[in-house]
């Protein structure tokens, strides 16, 4: 044991000796701007059998550390120019990977440290087998031939628990769904059976119930071989169920370090208070009414805005009967329609002035299609749309124009949502200009209102969307939503891309424009901890269809139907004393929306269980 | 921060800006007999003080001829992706932001006038329309306009699909504004690239199609006419079809290289 070690490693220096010491690590980045320092001076160590949970939000240095320590960073344009990475190989000696040969390197990697992506979709190569992705690294690392590493790819694929491996290992990676891919991920980085395991972000695109197994997958093998594990992630709630220790990292630097509990329960720098409190816990909700606004840090319980709009008979704003929306699938030669996909089925639901209506659901369920066949930037095959006593899918072309001013959109991706090309100025005018709103003269000051409606600097009127954050693009998004005064926003998955301090600032902004200007949002998210705060009505969604909608407390308080059961079980909580990662039930594969062509689906019909709590009625 | 200007994009825009200059200033300066007076005492000779860059089969003197071929070339080239710009921008952007059958019709048209090799067609229009510059550039123009209206269909079809272009619709735009102030500028940057590298090829073709006889007309000179009259005596003078040669090369390396400066140019996040 080297005797420079940190003072958390002296104590448990005559127990254990730590798999990983990482000391002064400083990595920088040459731009043609300058050179960045994405790491700066961070040491902390993982301990066998230890899952050390490395988190922040973006541009924290958290990939980039990981990234070094598998040396991999270098190809991303990278430089370690300082520090100490001490692995205690399997030999026994330890080796400082910093100055390590590429060459012993590659001798590490997948052998003595497995490691595993965020996406699952790329991470595997599309035009080999299964098997022969399983089998390169066993031959590499550990000179297994023929049978014998097929026979070992086998017991992996039953390690990581995929359904049918015989067949798996015949299959084509996009022949798996999501999750099955991030299985055989996991399993190819078991392989060698590594002493670390490095996950950065494993689950993050996935869906919540994968997740939920994903989570307890690594949990499993973490426990079962006494491997290490270095989990980086940007989500509090994973942290919460994965974490024996926890380090936190802010512009480079470690802000804070520590065991699970005391993180969460006792935080010492403010960042993480900060972190923490923006994020939503699933449950908190219990037995209020009306949605709350996001906490800060600084603000006491009850402090902040009332978002109460607790009007005593609310109008109805938006009416949808009946809403199908259908994709064609074409194929053959003649490229002629063969299927459809049944993206929206018999879908209706309504939203009322002033109030937040959520659509919630799994990739795939259709919610997103729901919210596009509303604006009809995708035409529905059947239904309904009323919004304030129109009539929407029967409008012309003009007449949909002009209704449109009253419903607007922000959508996801605050970098694909804003013309790189166009001032922002110009952006948030258009809709002035293309609605006639405000004359010439008048349109630079609307906009520089809207400026600062939506807390913006005046200065950043003339500026270009590459030169804003993520969460400054989404503010300019909503000003642009918000310019022709609509009484409905369609907000796609719209704080799903940003960090969570970011997420809490935007939320708060979208509540206090609902107060102020009585908006109503149709808000569609995956995020069920975020849908519980700021709703006052749920749609939980699965295969196109509504399976339960209500008020917010009847649906998360007394979920009824099996899906949103399941679904509710497989949130993470943000609180290390609620894990249950090791419950984790076992989601099944969502079904095809796909049917043929002469498929007539059943109408959805309902149960009123309480007032106004609609559970789908299995046929 | 100025980052696109790199060493090889300002080397490659001064070799553009060179070869501009020439083609604009050399018919200004040189009298026009000094590229076609034929000296029959000395032919094929090669460089000297007197002939810089030698003679050629009828004693014209390569130097001037190559000077005053310069305005030909480019003209032609410039013209001919001009008119490929004209005809493949509306084309693209109307099959990929409509998509659908309008799509599908306009790239069945092309994918016919793609499946003739490039020179063929241009040569059967040149053909067609009887040997002459203009008829050239339309040949050039035509046979070019596929491959720009395939890019524009493919660039326009991402962009169409974008967010930004999903709100503005829902901001009220009209077509014609999603198209003008949303697709097109964003369609531009690969196109722009793609531009500057047919510029290229379209000097090629005039060669080409000159070396065939249905470009320029002697005694006129191009440099594609220049090499074509150089391939018999290749053995004895070679300067006769270097010289040009290197005059086709440095126009094509200089748009080459400077390809990517007009791209950064028109995209304020590199400015």
């Amino acid at each position: 044991m080297s005797s420079t070690a940190g003072p958390l490693l002296a104590r448990q220096d005559d127990t254990r000796r730590p798999l990983v010491a990482i000391d002064d690590l400083k990595v920088e980045f040459k731009t043609d701007g300058g050179t960045i320092v994405a790491v700066d001076g961070v040491s902390f160590s993982i301990n066998p059998g230890e899952t050390v949970c490395l988190v922040g939000e973006s541009g924290s240095g958290k990939s980039v550390t990981s990234l070094s320590l598998m040396r991999l960073v270098e190809f991303g344009g990278g430089r370690i120019s300082a520090g100490k990475l001490k692995f205690a190989s399997r030999t026994g000696d330890s080796v400082d990977l910093a100055e390590a040969s590429q060459d012993f390197m590659r001798e590490l990697r997948g052998n003595q440290i497995g490691m595993i992506f965020q996406e699952p979709m790329t991470s595997l190569n599309p035009v080999f087998t299964i098997e022969r992705q399983l089998v390169d690294g066993l031959k590499a690392h550990r000179g297994l031939k023929g049978n014998e590493a097929r026979a070992r790819a086998l017991e992996l694929l039953r390690g990581v628990r995929v359904p049918e491996p015989e067949r798996r290992l015949k299959q084509y990676p996009h022949e798996l769904s999501g999750g099955m891919r991030q299985r055989v991920v996991i399993a190819m980085a078991m392989a060698c059976e590594p002493r670390l395991l490095i996950a950065d972000e494993p689950t993050t695109a996935l869906d919540v119930t994968i997740q939920a197994e994903i989570l307890a997958l690594i949990d499993r093998l973490k426990r079962e071989n006494h491997m290490s594990v270095l989990f980086v992630t940007h989500d509090m709630a994973v942290v919460a169920q994965m974490a024996d220790r926890v380090v936190v990292m802010y512009r480079g630097k470690i802000v804070e370090e520590g065991d699970v509990a005391t993180i969460f329960e006792n935080p010492q720098a403010d960042y993480t208070r900060m972190l923490l409190a923006a994020v939503p816990k699933l449950g908190e909700m219990r037995g209020t009414i009306a949605p709350a606004p996001m906490r800060r840090i600084g603000d006491s319980v009850t402090a902040g805005l009332s978002v109460s709009s607790s009007r005593p008979e609310p109008r109805r704003l938006l009416e949808v009967k009946n809403l199908t929306t259908r994709y064609p699938v074409r194929g053959g030669i003649l490229r002629r329609v063969v299927a459809n996909v049944h993206a929206v089925e018999d879908m209706s639901f309504s939203i009322n002035v002033g109030q937040t209506f959520s659509l919630v659901g799994e990739s795939g369920c259709g919610k997103s299609s729901c919210g596009r066949s509303i604006l009809r930037l995708v035409e529905p095959q059947s239904g309904e749309i009323w919004l304030n006593g129109r009539e929407i899918r029967g409008l012309g072309q003009t007449d949909l124009r002009e209704a449109r001013r009253d419903m607007q959109t922000v959508f996801q991706d605050p970098f694909a949502s804003l013309n790189p090309l166009r001032r922002l100025r110009d952006q948030v005018a258009e809709p002035l200009i293309n609605f006639g709103l405000a004359s010439k003269s008048e349109i630079a000051d609307r906009v520089a209102e809207l400026f600062d409606r939506v807390d913006l600097p005046r200065s950043f009127l003339n500026r270009y969307p590459h030169e804003l954050s993520g969460g400054q693009r989404q503010r300019v998004a909503i000003a642009r939503a918000i310019a022709p005064h609509p009484s409905l926003i369609i907000a796609d998955e719209a704080v799903s891309a940003l960090d969570v301090s970011v997420q809490a600032q935007v939320l708060n902004l979208l509540a206090e424009l609902q107060a102020d200007l009585g908006l109503s949002f149709l808000f569609i998210s995956h995020d069920m901890a975020v849908v519980e705060r700021i709703s006052h009505y749920v749609g939980v969604m699965y295969l196109g269809r509504l399976v339960e909608f209500g008020p917010r407390p009847a649906v998360f308080d007394d979920a009824r139907h099996p899906y949103t059961q399941a679904l509710m079980a497989a949130v993470p909580v943000a609180d290390p004393r609620r894990r249950r990662i090791h419950e984790a039930p076992s989601a099944k594969p969502l079904a095809s929306p796909i049917f043929p062509l002469g498929h007539k689906p059943a109408p959805s019909i309902y149960n009123e269980v309480t007032r106004g709590h609609f559970v789908l009625r299995d046929n | 921060m100025r980052r696109f200007l790199t060493a090889k994009g300002l080397l490659g825009a001064a070799l553009v800006i060179a070869m501009v200059l020439v083609a604009i200033a050399a018919p200004l300066v040189i009298p026009a007999d000094y590229g076609t007076r034929m000296t029959m005492t000395a032919r094929l000779r090669p460089p000297s003080e007197l002939h810089w860059l030698g003679t050629d089969q009828l004693g014209r003197d390569l130097f001037y001829r190559v000077m005053l071929g310069a305005r030909t070339s480019l003209g032609i080239a410039g013209a001919a992706v001009l008119m490929s710009l004209i005809l493949g921008l509306p084309i693209g952007m109307a099959a990929g932001f409509y998509r659908g059958g309008i799509d599908n019709a306009l790239m069945r048209l092309v994918d016919t006038l793609l499946s003739f090799p490039v020179l063929l067609l241009a040569l059967t229009i040149s053909a067609m329309l009887g040997p002459s510059i203009p008829n050239a550039i339309i040949a050039i123009g035509v046979a070019f306009t596929p491959f720009l209206a395939r890019i524009v269909r493919g660039e326009a079809l991402r962009v169409t699909q974008m967010p930004y272009v999903e709100a503005a619709r829902a901001a009220g735009a009209t077509d014609l504004n999603l198209i003008l102030r949303h697709v097109a500028p964003n369609v531009m940057p690969p196109i722009i690239v793609q531009a500057t590298i047919s510029l290229a090829f379209a000097v090629l073709a005039e060669a080409s199609l000159s070396f065939l006889g249905l470009g320029t007309q002697p005694p006129q000179s191009s440099w594609g006419l220049m090499i074509q009259a150089s391939r018999d005596y290749l053995d004895v003078a070679p300067w006769t079809g270097l010289v040009p040669g290197a005059a086709v090369a440095i126009t094509v390396l200089g748009l080459n290289m400077s390809g990517d400066i007009l791209r950064d140019v028109f995209d304020p996040r590199t400015r």
